[in-house]
């Protein structure tokens, strides 16, 4: 009993010092939005930091809509968002395009079919095609996977593919991690998403005839590829302006490049 | 003066359970604060019993989802009570003592474990052997029912366990006595004096199975239709809270509080079905 | 036809234990699975460092130190609240319609998904409290959250202890409030142990909730105040395996989990064990 009184007090004292020896005279920039973007968001937070000690940057994620609604309420001061288009209510903010996000089609790697057109692309996703062996592979039932529908990669596959009316049948997992894993463990499996993050446990499918490789993306022949909007107030400060300039300069495109996304230009 | 520190203590102690329920109260109030306007404008028909949940056209039936969850929680409870309960039967009374020690705090250890773990072990290992051994796309009912089970099993088995260990060994020694076998004495006289807080553990249990979310979306296939099967994916109530909740707006945001409404409702049926079970027992020994 | 007892008790083992085993095979595959994907990547740098490259490479200390922290202060709110109703709805009171109703509640209030517990937490801690996203309102929630749990667990653990225990105690002369303190609570110890272990269970465990009210922010130290936003190990899970940024380090974040866990679990037993002891001395 004793023993716990005192693990307690402990705790409450450790409480109460921490209370009282909290003053950051530093300026705070929150970042909010896409969960695909954060961690390049964080990445260049962490190069920027060390030469701007004024500043401290911290990155939340929550999805693309939430970047858009914090951004407007000002509980974030960056927004970011990876859509095709912005939607209305984002006409009242600022938006530079800070990088260029592929999208790409990813099937199992014991899949036969390895090559799709964009209209077999849209037509398995609506449910038209139904099974492998219409596209050349073998006699099984294909197992769509979707993200749910708030993903900004879903929104912007959606829109490029082009109506797109999400077969009823199709399987929804909420991240792209778990759609990777649900692809990779399912041979009759399609999914999609951020070409960044396609390892060797499946395979990315070219569509009419393109991979989606970073030439092909700066090249504009690949089509599924998203903007990555960073999105502020129209009186941001002059250190959330600094920040984005650092953004876009050579510097920090150099380093969202060496990352795995592609750059704005 | 004595009786007046009592009194002090009497107070101190209400005013504790007063501020505990509520706290309660205070969740129970927000969630229907910010549902019922809904159920009122769109109607209970449309919401209930409508098929159709695509709130960009205005459609918000959750009826297949309900069915789901009910079929999901159902399937859990079918896995996790029996197992749960033998399990701490057998742990308490044909087991000696010092392997408790171990064990139990080996299953409280399961109680840690992130949801998130268990939807990724679903994904990367039961849906496969679903779909190879069954068929369909492997996310499904019951690969929720099973993660799920698997996940209240630490809850059934710790409040069983206790309430089992609870029963004097007086009672256990009177059946020895009369001539009864270990098991005898063990389901004629144990067991039914263990009977509320096993019960206790069973509500419990169903009530996080209920209300789990993470692991239930990454392993039931979300797709929005009614179940024929249990290998049909399926998407629950609180799996559809999940996914909708960070894109929603007006009334979709609404439709997803009342979602929690009918959550609420049906947990507490499910509740009143499992007390009526034990009703008409004196509670206070 | 009646089969002798001494063969429905044979099978009665043979199923009970059959089932038993079952259950222990599956938890410990379970735990294995994570170990044996987990501990490769633990090392003493993973376990003191700050994570860099959002977890990509580096370690999980101020995680670490957030998943120890926040679960000890929700229960450090919700114990004594939930022991204390338990009390006094066991004690104090008769059985009435109204602790009916009140008992009821709860169980009902069990079944809320975490998700809606992080709603409210956001909405009332975050943004009407104006605490923000911290440290407070991830401890504030997650207490709420493992209420229910203890205070049921508590009640069942405080009936449980015989009457005659308490009748002892008063025909000594002792008052209601001392027979508790000294008769009821320790001998319903164990039980109200149990809760609190699945309560700490449920909090390091749980995501949805911690996100919406602690933050999912990268941290680059320790937190020093309780208004930092912090990140504990199951949400550092949670983004790495889902945003597939590392399978690896996520797996060794669940592994370290569970040691922390079974540590926690073993300290807390090992506590109640000791105090028992010097009781009974």
């Amino acid at each position: 009993m004793r023993t716990v009184l005192r693990i307690i007090g402990l705790t409450l004292m450790a409480g109460v010092v921490g209370l009282v020896g909290c003053g950051k005279s530093r300026e705070n920039l929150t970042m909010a939005g896409s969960t695909a973007f954060q961690p390049f968001a964080e990445k260049l937070a962490e190069q920027y930091m060390p030469t701007h000690p004024a500043v401290s940057i911290t990155v939340q994620g929550g999805g693309s809509s939430l970047g858009i609604q914090s951004a407007l309420s000002g509980a974030a001061q960056i927004g970011m968002a990876d859509l095709v288009k912005l939607p209305p209510d984002a006409a009242a903010l600022n938006s530079i395009v800070a990088a260029r996000d592929g999208i790409a089609v990813v099937l199992n790697p014991a899949n036969t079919v390895g090559a799709l057109t964009l209209d077999q692309v849209r037509d398995i996703f609506c449910g038209k095609i139904r099974n492998w062996k219409d596209v050349g592979g073998l006699d099984h039932p294909i197992a769509v996977i979707s993200r749910e529908a708030g993903s900004g990669t879903r929104s912007s596959f959606e829109q490029i593919v082009g109506n797109v009316k999400l077969s009823g049948d199709a399987l929804i997992q909420d991240s792209n991690g778990t759609i990777r894993e649900t692809v990779a463990n399912d041979a009759n499996a399609i999914g999609y998403l951020s070409h960044g993050l396609v390892n060797d446990k499946i395979k990315a499918a070219t569509v009419d005839g393109l991979s989606c490789t970073e030439e092909n993306i700066m090249a504009g022949t690949y089509k599924l590829v998203r903007p990555v909007f960073l999105l502020t107030k129209a009186d941001a400060s002059p250190a959330c302006r600094a920040f984005l300039d650092y953004v876009l300069s050579p510097e920090g495109q150099e380093l969202i490049h060496k990352k795995g996304l592609i750059r704005a230009k | 003066m004595k009786l007046t520190g009592e009194k002090i203590v009497k107070y101190a102690l209400m005013a504790t359970a007063f501020s505990a329920l509520a706290s309660l109260l205070l969740i129970a109030v927000f969630i229907f604060k910010e549902g019922l306007p809904f159920m009122f404008k769109v109607g209970l028909r449309d919401f209930l019993f409508a098929s159709e949940w695509n709130p960009e056209v205005g459609k918000f039936g959750i009826y297949p989802m309900i069915v789901a969850t009910l079929w999901v929680t159902f399937g859990a409870m079918l896995i996790g009570a029996p197992l749960g309960v033998a399990g701490a039967i057998f742990l308490n009374e044909f087991v000696p003592k010092s392997v408790m020690k171990i064990v139990k705090p080996t299953i409280e250890l399961l109680a840690g474990i992130p949801s998130v773990v268990f939807g990724f072990i679903g994904v990367m290992v039961l849906a496969p052997w679903i779909r190879a051994a069954l068929g369909g796309p492997g996310l499904s009912v019951l690969a929720a029912s099973v993660i799920l089970g698997i996940m209240v099993l630490p809850t059934v088995i710790s409040i069983s366990t206790d309430a089992i260990a609870a029963v004097p060994n007086s009672y256990r020694e009177g059946a020895l006595a009369l001539g009864a076998t270990r098991w005898q004495s063990v389901h004629m006289v144990t067991i039914k004096a263990a009977r509320s807080g096993i019960i206790a553990s069973i509500i419990l249990a169903m009530g996080r199975a209920l209300g789990e979310t993470m692991a239930v979306i990454m392993v039931a296939g979300n797709t929005v239709k009614v179940p024929h099967a249990i290998t049909d994916p399926v998407r629950t109530l609180t799996a559809n809270i999940a996914l909708e909740m960070a894109n929603a707006t007006g009334m979709a945001r609404e439709a997803l509080f009342a979602t929690g409404i009918v959550l609420f409702i049906v947990i507490m049926i499910l509740n009143g079905v499992a007390m009526s079970a034990i009703k008409g027992r004196t509670r206070k020994k | 036809m009646r089969i002798a007892p001494k063969y429905t008790q044979m099978l009665a083992v043979a199923v009970l234990g059959g089932a038993t085993a079952f259950t222990v095979v599956v938890l410990l595959f379970i735990i294995v699975f994570v170990l044996s994907k987990g501990l490769p990547g633990v090392s003493s740098e993973f376990l003191f460092s700050a994570p860099k490259d959002s977890g990509l490479s580096g370690g999980i200390f101020p995680m670490l130190v957030a998943t120890f922290v926040l679960p000890l202060m929700a229960i450090i709110i919700a114990l004594p609240l939930g022991v204390g109703t338990a009390v006094y709805l066991t004690e104090y009171t008769r059985e009435t319609r109204l602790t009916r109703v009140l008992r009821f509640g709860t169980d009902c209030l069990a079944g809320i998904p975490s998700i809606i517990f992080g709603l409210f937490g956001f909405i009332f801690f975050v943004v009407m409290l104006k605490m923000g996203w911290c440290l407070l309102s991830g401890c504030l929630t997650l207490a709420i959250m493992v209420l229910p749990t203890i205070i049921r667990t508590a009640e069942e653990a405080i009936r449980s202890v015989p009457n005659s225990y308490r009748e002892v105690s008063y025909s000594l002369g002792a008052t209601r409030w001392e027979t508790v303190l000294k008769v009821v609570l320790p001998n319903a110890l164990p039980g109200i142990v149990t809760g609190v272990m699945l309560g700490i269970g449920r909090s390091i465990g749980e995501t949805a909730a911690v996100i919406f009210t602690a933050g999912s922010i990268l941290p680059r130290s320790i937190p020093v105040s309780v208004f930092e936003p912090v990140r504990t190990l199951s949400v550092h899970f949670y983004i790495l395996a889902r945003e597939g940024i590392s399978n690896e380090k996520a797996y060794a974040a669940a592994a370290v989990l569970i040691i922390t866990v079974l540590l926690v679990n073993l300290a807390a037993y090992g506590m109640m064990h000791r105090f028992i002891a010097r009781r009974s001395r």
